[in-house]
């Protein structure tokens, strides 16, 4: 027969046991979804590579396009483009360029694509934010609400005010936000300015002044993808509500006395936020392609404009790089979704 | 009388009776018809524009209107920036818009479609590496990668289409997926097998013709995305220089200073041109749905 202190040191062994082995599978569960991120990196250099390398006929004839050129220069560009060596060998040269940050040259700019990438990778960072943070409040909130007791005027008009938003093209909604708020229509006067980040001539810095006025220039750029995007969040959010509300648990709380309310916030809202908390990060692709069509009507010097700018060209290093950042960013936040819902979800976690 | 119809309808082969099931149904709802209304009148004008609009109508150099005047009784929408008449413009706008639509889904579905039975169908390693390969497209930012490829190919309708085909055929392949193995595990795929039916008879005979009403509602929503996606591109101005299009229309409106000049008359029709349509196929999509499939509806 074991004494209470021998059974307390076994339960504390089995504990500390199944503590190490989560750990353990912890680092198993993380290597693995490394090395899924890691592949899928691979395939999109194979994509970028056949895509910007193989497809296009000649960058050579596109390099020198409508200036006089000798066929011995036409010869030296070809060399030094290397165009001249097997695929497999560009590939290779490629994967070793992009994987070392040399992301080429730019044709319009004259200057190195990462370096033009490094320029304007925290004005898209600081509009994706804003706008993510605001749409997943607005979303979420909606989805509850919705979600709750579907079927209701709320839920329909939300809904209904979702797809609408959805069939818009999102660069015509920022222009019409433009005519109505940034060029003054009827009775509205023009409140907020038309477009950059901040109003040419003025100080920059870290002065007061100036990031009013960086964000005076958000705001319009912001609204626009808030409104395309929200409706993703709080059509998820809703369907996660409207699974959770036959569980028998619900019935559990009601029986023990709680108010509606209280059913809702303390048990059904935390379940169905599990599965929408990871989907925000898995939304990223579809934020960034609203950020390229807004950035671009609003000029915001971020990335998107900058693909747009290298699309007048059409200016292929660049083009490649932005597609590359774009890319690899969802593959991250892909990565980061994974991991972070082994954190929330414990029953994930015990698996 | 009665009892004659009754007899009619009842010897009528089952997939018919499916179909006028799945009509009344569909008629019933007063979104479904609005959409297919929408669908059908926006088609009719498609197809009529040639019969009333000529190509000096449509010339930059021939228009005879004022730059960007307001509507006027002789231009109801005003004029673009060149001076032709913006209500011309939209109507044939509907062109490419809805045809670049219908065939890059065309292509999407018929892509989707053979990836999804195959993974469906073989099963094993080979699927696995398939749906891999659909999930990591899936996450890519689409809108970017139909932008490179655009660019990479050219400016062209050409190239917009095989851009938006190539950019939205994984959902159309996980959705085909998933309904191929519902499909092949119900008992009269065994019975065919039993019968010595090879693979392609198997796939393109049994579970094919089952899968297809899917295919089908999945494509209504599928042009949708590819509308939007045609006008961005063409906004882009990835798209055709020398084409009409609304994605162009709303490009011009911005390059030619319409936001600032408050010229609200180039600038908002191409864009509820492009809402109502796609609104269309939207709301005949969800319908079709729904009718065809009621517990996924509620769900989401």
């Amino acid at each position: 027969m074991a004494s209470p202190v021998t059974a307390q040191v076994a339960a504390e062994t089995v504990r500390d046991l199944r503590a190490a082995s989560a750990g353990r599978d912890f680092a198993v569960y993380l290597s693995r979804k490394l090395a899924t991120a890691i592949v899928s990196f691979a395939a999109l250099l194979v994509v970028g590579f056949i895509l910007f390398s193989l497809i296009p006929s000649n960058p050579v004839a596109a390099l020198t396009r409508g200036r006089p050129t000798t066929a011995k220069q036409l010869a030296f560009l070809t060399k030094q483009l290397g165009l001249n060596l097997p695929v497999w060998e560009r590939f290779a040269h490629f994967v070793g360029n992009t994987v070392t940050g040399n992301l080429g040259y730019s044709w319009q700019f004259q200057e190195p694509v990462a370096t033009l990438i490094a320029q304007r990778v925290w004005p898209t960072l600081l509009l994706v934010g804003s706008a993510t943070i605001v749409s997943v409040v607005i979303g979420m909130w909606l989805g509850i609400r919705s979600g709750w007791r579907p079927g209701t005027l709320l839920d329909r008009v939300a809904t209904g005010t979702s797809i609408t938003f959805w069939s818009m093209p999102t660069f015509w909604l920022g222009i019409m936000l433009l005519v109505l708020f940034a060029s003054g229509f009827g009775p509205i006067p023009a409140i907020f300015p038309a477009g950059g980040m901040s109003t040419p001539g003025a100080p920059g810095g870290l002065t007061p002044d100036h990031i009013l006025d960086v964000l005076r220039h958000l705001v319009l750029p912001c609204l626009t993808l808030v409104l395309v995007t929200f409706g993703q969040y709080q059509m998820v959010m809703r369907s996660s509500v409207v699974d959770e509300l036959g569980s028998p648990y619900l019935l559990t709380a009601r029986a023990k006395g709680l108010r509606d309310a209280e059913v809702e916030r303390r048990h059904a809202v935390p379940n169905a936020l599990l599965p929408s908390v990871t989907v925000i990060f898995l939304q990223i692709g579809l934020v960034i392609s609203g950020v390229v069509t807004v950035e671009t009507v609003y000029s915001w010097p971020g990335l998107g404009y900058l693909a747009y700018q290298a699309l007048q060209i059409p200016d292929l290093p660049l083009l490649e790089g932005t597609f590359l950042v774009f890319s690899a960013s969802v593959i991250f936040f892909n990565l980061v979704a994974d991991v972070l819902y082994r954190f929330l979800d414990p029953r994930v976690r015990r698996q | 009388m009665t009892t004659l119809s009754q007899a009619a309808t009842a010897t009528a082969p089952p997939r018919l009776q499916a179909l006028r099931r799945f009509a009344r149904a569909f008629l019933g709802r007063p979104t479904a018809v609005a959409g297919l209304a929408i669908l059908v009148a926006v088609a009719a004008l498609a197809l009529a524009a040639p019969l009333f609009i000529h190509a000096n109508d449509l010339d930059v150099i021939g228009a005879t209107g004022r730059p960007m005047a307001p509507p006027s009784a002789h231009y109801p929408l005003g004029t673009d920036y060149a001076g032709r008449s913006i209500l011309t413009l939209l109507i044939w706008g509907t062109r490419p818009s809805l045809a670049i639509g219908v065939i890059a889904t065309a292509l999407t579905v018929v892509l989707g479609t053979l990836i999804g039975l195959a993974a469906g169908h073989f099963g094993g390693a080979p699927s696995r590496v398939l749906m891999a390969f659909t999930d990591w497209f899936i996450a890519l930012p689409t809108l970017v990668l139909a932008i490179c490829l655009a660019a990479v190919l050219g400016q062209s309708d050409v190239s917009i289409t095989i851009a938006i085909a190539v950019t939205s055929w994984p959902g159309t392949a996980r959705l085909i997926r998933a309904q191929t193995l519902a499909v092949e595990a119900r008992p009269f795929i065994e019975r065919a097998k039993a019968l010595g039916a090879g693979h392609v008879q198997l796939v393109f005979r049994q579970v094919l013709p089952n899968v297809a009403p899917l295919v089908l509602v999945s494509s209504t929503l599928t042009v949708a995305g590819a509308i939007l996606t045609e006008t961005t591109l063409a906004f882009l101005g990835l798209g055709n220089p020398t084409e009409v299009s609304w994605g162009a229309m709303i490009n011009q409106a911005l390059n030619s200073g319409a936001v600032t000049a408050n010229a609200w008359w180039y600038v908002v029709p191409p864009g509820i041109a492009i809402l109502i349509v796609v609104l269309g196929f939207v709301m005949v999509g969800r319908a079709t749905e729904d009718i065809l499939n009621p517990r996924m509806r509620a769900r989401s």
